[in-house]
């Protein structure tokens, strides 16, 4: 790991400042993607700012009609939130299943959107429940936030502050995971949502987290797995490496689509 | 260089450390406490296993400045020197719950936090699940399991959490 100098804000404009203030600083909170990376020498921040004490910054609440998400919220809280698991059981189980449990005790839902792993859970939970990206300067809808590998909508000094999830009729999140890192190979996550339905698939696309528009428009009409049979999915863009090939990875989204669904009506 | 002060193991410690200082690092090297081990050093194995505000984390991808103001629990703070082992300890003896011994202070530093989130009834898939980031290189899952089980219900009947 190179050097870098530690930051400790105790509030979220005094680490807009510090982001300002020191060019190439990069935000920290459960570290526990951006460790990894810098003891591989992938990123050298020169400055590192360090969100885990801010309070107020992990608060888990419902407002209005929507699930409201601190950026500093560790998965562990997400997963074992009494208020998560009844507004969105769902998000509280995918939460629950993001790596091993010393992992969930440090990593947090503003972390992993902010680095927006094409591999990563949470994407494909704000991405199909639609959730809105709270920053200190804006709100992001999903669809303009994840803009592509490890890549955001997120100015250079821009920090998410939460997430606001509205909440969805049914919803389910369903992964195949990686044998050895337990990432998602594919994971869907499907929601039935007053408007509309949409379906998010994290793990298999090359560009990152994507919405499958031909499962979409056939749920909107009936929302049960049997109405995406025969339907399928290109193997076009998606990735392919030694764990699993594109079409592989094109058949596991129907399939984990399917299995979704089902999980999502059983629920009620 | 950054000054930390933290609780490890019950005792105020502070130290002047370089930021880039992982926890595991800090606490093997500067405080010469190296019963907490490095096993794959990218937060998969569970080797490095402590408790930060009693909770199990990965030493090895955490910040020895991210711990300042903070409590830290290693292997070493669960008994005294010379005093009776902590049940769970007592449990991996008792129960061969170790080969090598290499991953055996991760494994007991986890096993007590799935007991702190799980209680002391455990059934051995629970435990199968809840293992998953903590790796025994010579596949000694068995009495691991075993261990837990029986180290859970004794932690029931004794005064070390």
């Amino acid at each position: 790991m190179y050097e870098f100098k530690y930051h400790r804000p105790g509030t979220v404009r005094q680490a807009a400042n510090l982001l300002v203030k020191n060019e190439d600083a990069k935000v920290i909170a459960g570290g526990h993607t951006l460790i990894p990376v810098m003891k591989q020498r992938l990123a050298s921040p020169p400055h590192l700012v360090d969100l885990s004490h801010i309070e107020g910054l992990n608060t888990i609440e419902m407002k209005g009609r929507s699930l409201v998400i601190g950026a500093t919220a560790k998965h562990a809280e997400v997963a074992t939130s009494a208020i998560v698991g009844e507004a969105i059981p769902s998000l509280a189980s995918l939460a629950g299943g993001i790596g091993d449990p010393a992992v969930r005790h440090r990593g947090t839902i503003g972390g992993s959107l902010a680095n927006n792993d094409p591999t990563a859970d949470y994407p494909a939970a704000v991405l199909a429940l639609g959730a809105t990206i709270v920053t200190n300067k804006r709100r992001l809808k999903a669809e303009e936030y994840f803009q592509g590998l490890f890549s955001t909508a997120l100015e250079a000094d821009e920090i998410i502050t939460k997430v606001m999830f509205p909440l969805p009729k049914k919803a389910a999140y369903v992964k195949f995971r990686n044998q050895a890192s337990r990432y998602a190979l594919v994971g869907v996550f499907v929601a039935r949502r007053p408007s509309d339905v949409r379906v998010a698939v994290t793990g298999a696309g090359s560009d990152g987290v994507f919405r499958v528009e031909a499962f979409e428009e056939a749920l909107k009409k009936r929302f049960a797995s049997k109405a995406i049979e025969g339907i399928e999915v290109p193997a076009e863009g998606l990735n392919s490496d030694i764990h699993g090939s594109a079409e592989y990875r094109a058949h596991l989204i129907g399939v984990l689509t399917r299995r979704a669904l089902d999980a999502a009506n059983a629920k009620g | 260089m950054a000054k930390i002060s933290l609780i490890v193991n019950g005792n105020p410690v502070t130290a002047n450390v370089d930021p880039r200082t992982l926890l595991v690092q800090f606490l093997r090297e500067n405080l010469r406490l190296t019963g907490t081990h490095v096993g794959c050093d990218t937060s998969q194995c569970g080797a490095c296993v402590v408790h930060l505000d009693g909770k199990a984390v990965k030493s090895c991808t955490t910040l020895a400045v991210m711990a300042d103001g903070h409590e830290v629990k290693t292997i070493e703070g669960l008994a005294a020197d010379g005093a009776p082992l902590h049940p769970m300890q007592e449990a991996f003896r008792e129960h061969h719950g170790l080969q090598c011994g290499f991953c055996t202070p991760g494994m007991i530093m986890t096993a007590i936090d799935i007991v702190h989130r799980k209680g002391n009834e455990l059934d051995d898939h629970t435990i199968r699940e809840e293992l998953e980031g903590n790796l025994c290189r010579c596949t000694g899952y068995q009495n691991i399991v075993a261990s837990i089980s029986a180290g859970a219900k004794a932690m029931a009947k004794s005064d070390l959490a």
